[in-house]
C-alpha cells in the first residue's frame, strides 16, 4: 500500500479514542481511528439470546484480547525473572472497537477531588516524613473545577443514572455526601437497589456511615444523548460485566459515540490494524505518522498525520511510547526517565455475608454499574494520621449479575469443599442466600514498581513484550486491612448469619491467576515536571508534542474509584485544549 | 498467526457448528467422545462424577454431559491453546506468576489422565481410576489436588484443577455446548438461564425468583 495521510491517528477504538475521534472530526480534522481488533456491532454478535452464553463471554474470552497474539510479561521484583502473562485471569484488556469500554461494568465515578493533589494534600495534612521511602506520591496538575465540565459532558454523553449530593452549592439529592459538587443533575435517575444494596443501603446507615446509590452508566430510563444516539432501560440481566448489552443500556463507545462518527465523512475507521510504532522525525520531537501492519493482508503500511492520540488501553499506550522512542524510558535503579514510571493497580477485595435461608439474594439479578457504596474510608474522607498509610476504599455492593459458572468454580466460600461430597449443599446455600461486599480501593506508585521493554520475550509481531514489575506493598496491604475491617459492623447489622471478610495478607505477593480488577493505570503520568511525569497537565507528551497519550496511564496513583469517569473526562479536557489551543498553534501547550 | 482464529468471524462460526451438533445430537444416542480414546473416556466420567457427583440434590456431572463437553472443547481454539501465549521460553517461575508450560488443554488431558491412572494402579493392585469404587477415587484425586508429583509434564494439582474448572464449566454452562442436559445443573441453583430480564424482580425483599430456567435455544427444565 502507498503512504498516505491524515490530519489526525488515533491509536485504539475504546472510550478514549473515540472520544478524541468525535471532538477532533468536529473540530473539522480528517480523523483515522486504527483498531487491531475486529469491528464490533451490538446488534450483530451482542444480539440477545447468543450473546449472553457465559461460556463463550467471560469464561472463554470473547470480548477479550486474545493473548495468543501478545501480552506482557510480569514479575514481582526487580531481581526475578519476568514471565508471560499467559493467560487471561489478574486483568482483562479488551480488544476490537469499543475496547474495554464495551465488556466493562458501568460503574461511573468522577474523582475524589483530594486524589488530583494527593502528594500537596497529604503533606499540607500530615507532613512530608507521612510519605513512606520509596512511593512515587504525585500531583495530576489538573483541578476538578477545571476538569467539571468535562465530567458534565461524558455523564451526559453515557447517559449516566445517579442521585446528587449538591448542585451548584446546594443540596438536591440524597447522594454521596463526599462527592464533589456539580454544576448539573444526573442525566438520569439512580438505578433502583437490588435486594442485597437496599440491605447494605440500611444497615450502614444504621452503624453511621453514609450510603449511597452508585453512579452508573446504565440507563435507569430511555435516553438520547447529545449525539442523537438511544439507549434503552436497564433490565438488570446481570450481562454487563464482560459483554456487550443486547438491551443497549450500558454505555460503551459503540452504542453511545460511533454511530454518530460513523455518518461523518470525515472520520475512517481501520480494524484489523496493530500499530508498529509512531514514527518520530530525526531528532525525536515531531511524530510524522505510524507503521501498522494490516492483519488481514501481512502489510506494513504507513500512514502519515499531523497529529497522533494514542489512546490505546493503559499499557498498551505505554508499549506503544517506549517501542517509538517517545520520552525516556524510566530506570529505576537511576531513578531517570518517565515512560513506565508509577505503575499502578487498584487493591480490591471481596468479602461475603450469608443471610438466613429465607432470604434469597437472586444473585443473578443485577447491573454492573449499579450497588450502593459508602465512601467513609475513601480518599481523604477519613483520619489517616494515627493509621500511618496513604490511600483509601470505597466499600460497596455491586451485584453485578452473578453467573453460575464463574460462581461453582469460585466455590461455596468458607471452609466449604470445591468439589465432590458436600459441594453442592453448599454451593447452594451460597448462591442462592449470600451476597458480597467489595472493598475497591487505591495503590500507590513506588520506584521498583514500573513498565519496561521485557528483554526475552516477543509477540507474534517480533517486537518486545511490555514488561511488569509488579507487587503489592505494605501501605497499600495496610489500607486494604484497615478498611475492610470496617466491613464487618455492616456485616452484623445486615442480619448476616456468618460471614467472611477477605482482606489482603501481609507480604502478599500480587498473584496473576485470579481475577482481582481490569483497573490498571499509569505509566505515563501526566503532572508538572517532566522529570516525573510523561505528559503535561493537558495530556501531552512533554517530549514530542504532536503527541498525545489518552487514558488511565496518566493516572499518577491507582485511586479508590473506578477509573473510567476519570479516562472519559480526561480525554475531553485534553479534546477541549487541543480544540482551543493547540490547532491554532500546534507546539508544546506547557513550558517545561 | 491470525487468519481465522482469534477472529469474531472464527467465533462465529466456531459457535454455529457447536449449536447444529448440539440439536442433531438430541436424536443421535450415546455420545461417542472425538478426541479421547477409550480409556482416557472412561476416566473421564468417572473423575467428573466423583468433582460434581449424583447425590439427593440430583444428577452428577456424568449424566449432566460434562465428559461430552470437555470432549467437545478439545477441539475449541480453547482446547488447542488458541487463547493462550505459547510461545517460549518455557521457564520454572513462582506459582502466582501462572501457567508456564507449553501444553494446551488437550495435552494437558491427555499427559494427565495417562500419569493420574498410572498412579491409581500403583496404589491399587493395578486396576484403574474408573474401576475404583467412589470413595477410592475421591482419594486418588485428592492426593492429586494437594501433590506437586508431575503427571507427564504437569504438576498434578494443576492437572485437577483444570479437571475440576472443565467439569463445573460443563455442569453450568448453556447446553448448546454439550453439557447441563436438561438445565439441571441450573435448576439446583436456580439459575434461570437466557431469560435475563428481572425488570420485576430488582427487589421482591429477599423473595425467591419463581420460574425455571430457559436454554439459548429455548429449553424448558
Amino acid at each position: 500500500m502507498n503512504a498516505r495521510k491524515t490530519d489526525a491517528i488515533v491509536i485504539g477504538a475504546g472510550w478514549a479514542g473515540s472520544i478524541l475521534a468525535k471532538e477532533l472530526t468536529e473540530a473539522g480534522l480528517s480523523v483515522t481511528v486504527l483498531e487491531r481488533g475486529d469491528d464490533r456491532a451490538t446488534a450483530v454478535e451482542g444480539d440477545y439470546p447468543s450473546s449472553i452464553d457465559e461460556l463463550r463471554g467471560a469464561i472463554r474470552h470473547r470480548l477479550f484480547q486474545n493473548l495468543s497474539q501478545t501480552t506482557v510479561t510480569i514479575r514481582n521484583t526487580v531481581g526475578q525473572v519476568a514471565v508471560p502473562y499467559r493467560r487471561l485471569a489478574a486483568f482483562l484488556p479488551g480488544e476490537g472497537v469499543g475496547g474495554a469500554g464495551l465488556h466493562w461494568s458501568g460503574v461511573h465515578f468522577r474523582v475524589a477531588p483530594d486524589d488530583l493533589a494527593l502528594r500537596t494534600n497529604v503533606i499540607a495534612r500530615y507532613g512530608k516524613s507521612f510519605i513512606p521511602e520509596g512511593m512515587n506520591l504525585q500531583d495530576y496538575d489538573v483541578t476538578y473545577e477545571e476538569l467539571e465540565p468535562f465530567f458534565d459532558k461524558a455523564e451526559k454523553v453515557f447517559g449516566t443514572s445517579g442521585e446528587p449530593y449538591t448542585i451548584q452549592g446546594k443540596i438536591a439529592g440524597k447522594g454521596n455526601p463526599f462527592a464533589p459538587d456539580r454544576s448539573d443533575a444526573f442525566p438520569l435517575p439512580a438505578m433502583k437497589d437490588v435486594y442485597s444494596a437496599s440491605l447494605f443501603k440500611t444497615a450502614a446507615a444504621n452503624v453511621g456511615y453514609h450510603p449511597y446509590s452508585l453512579p452508573a452508566a446504565n440507563a435507569s430510563a430511555p435516553y438520547t444523548n447529545p449525539y442523537g444516539v438511544q439507549m434503552g432501560p436497564c433490565n438488570f440481566c446481570g450481562y454487563c460485566s464482560g459483554y456487550d448489552c443486547y438491551m443497549y443500556s450500558k454505555a460503551s463507545p459503540n452504542v453511545n459515540i460511533l454511530p454518530s462518527l460513523r455518518q461523518d465523512p470525515k472520520f475512517t475507521l481501520i480494524t484489523k490494524a496493530h500499530v508498529l510504532k509512531v514514527n518520530l522525525d530525526s531528532e525525536k520531537k515531531k511524530a510524522t505518522g505510524v507503521t501498522y501492519l494490516d492483519l488481514q493482508t501481512r502489510q506494513q503500511v504507513e500512514l502519515e498525520a499531523d497529529l497522533v492520540i494514542v489512546s490505546a488501553f493503559q499499557f498498551h499506550n505505554v508499549h506503544l511510547m517506549l517501542l517509538s522512542g517517545i520520552g525516556q524510558p524510566y530506570d529505576p535503579v537511576a531513578n531517570t526517565g518517565t515512560v513506565g514510571r508509577n505503575f499502578v493497580y487498584q487493591t480490591i477485595t471481596t468479602s461475603r455475608a450469608w443471610l438466613p435461608s429465607t432470604h434469597y439474594t437472586n444473585q443473578f439479578i443485577g447491573a454492573g454499574g449499579a450497588g450502593v457504596a459508602i465512601d467513609d474510608f475513601n480518599s481523604m474522607n477519613f483520619d489517616h494520621g494515627p493509621l500511618g498509610f496513604v490511600g483509601g476504599s470505597p466499600v460497596w455492593v455491586n451485584q453485578a449479575g452473578a453467573k453460575p459458572i464463574a460462581a461453582a468454580i469460585g466455590g461455596p466460600g468458607g471452609k466449604a469443599p470445591a468439589w465432590g461430597e458436600g459441594y453442592k449443599d453448599a454451593m447452594v446455600e451460597t448462591y442462592r442466600h449470600s451476597l458480597t461486599i467489595d472493598a475497591h480501593g487505591s495503590n500507590m506508585a513506588y520506584r521498583d514498581v514500573y513498565l519496561d521493554l521485557d528483554p526475552t520475550y516477543t509477540d507474534a509481531y517480533g517486537q518486545p513484550l511490555l514488561r511488569m514489575t509488579f507487587t503489592w506493598k505494605d501501605n497499600d496491604i495496610r489500607m486494604n486491612q484497615y478498611v475492610v475491617s470496617k466491613i464487618e459492623p455492616i456485616m452484623k447489622a445486615m442480619g448476616a448469619t456468618r460471614y467472611s471478610l477477605e482482606k489482603l495478607a501481609t507480604d502478599q505477593l500480587f498473584d496473576t491467576r485470579r481475577y482481582q480488577t481490569t483497573h490498571l493505570g499509569g505509566g505515563a503520568v501526566m503532572g508538572a515536571d517532566p522529570q516525573t511525569s510523561a505528559v503535561n497537565r493537558y495530556l501531552q507528551s512533554w517530549d514530542v508534542p504532536n503527541v498525545f497519550v489518552i487514558g488511565a496511564s496518566a493516572f499518577p496513583q491507582g485511586m479508590g474509584y473506578n477509573p473510567t469517569g476519570m479516562v472519559a473526562a480526561l480525554a475531553y479536557w485534553s479534546a477541549h485544549h487541543i480544540r482551543t489551543t493547540y490547532l491554532k498553534n500546534p507546539g508544546p501547550m506547557v513550558r517545561a | 498467526m491470525g487468519g481465522l482464529l482469534g477472529s469474531a468471524s472464527f467465533w462465529l462460526y466456531s459457535d454455529h457448528e457447536v449449536w447444529a451438533d448440539a440439536l442433531t445430537a438430541v436424536d443421535a444416542g450415546p455420545y461417542t467422545p472425538r478426541y479421547f480414546n477409550q480409556e482416557e473416556w472412561r476416566f473421564l466420567n468417572a473423575a467428573c462424577e466423583r468433582i460434581f457427583p449424583t447425590d439427593a440434590h440430583g444428577p452428577g456431572a456424568r449424566s449432566l454431559g460434562a465428559p461430552e463437553f470437555i470432549d467437545r472443547q478439545m477441539d475449541t481454539p480453547y482446547g488447542h491453546g488458541k487463547l493462550w501465549y505459547m510461545s517460549g521460553p518455557f521457564l520454572n517461575a513462582p506459582e502466582n506468576l501462572g501457567y508456564q508450560l507449553s501444553l494446551p488443554p488437550r495435552d494437558i488431558y491427555r499427559q494427565g489422565i495417562a500419569a493420574a491412572d498410572a498412579y491409581a494402579r500403583q496404589h491399587h493392585d493395578g486396576r484403574s481410576f474408573a474401576d475404583l469404587d467412589a470413595s477410592a477415587q475421591t482419594a486418588v484425586l485428592k492426593d492429586l489436588e494437594h501433590s506437586e508429583m508431575p503427571l507427564g509434564s504437569v504438576p498434578a494439582h494443576f492437572f485437577f484443577e483444570q479437571l475440576r474448572q472443565n467439569t463445573l464449566e460443563g455442569v453450568f454452562s448453556d447446553p448448546l455446548h454439550g453439557g447441563n442436559k436438561g438445565l439441571a445443573g441450573w435448576t439446583l441453583l436456580g439459575f434461570p438461564g437466557a431469560r435475563a430480564d428481572f425488570m420485576d424482580w430488582v427487589n421482591q425483599q429477599g423473595a425467591p425468583y419463581p420460574f425455571g430456567p430457559v436454554s439459548i435455544s429455548g429449553e424448558t427444565a
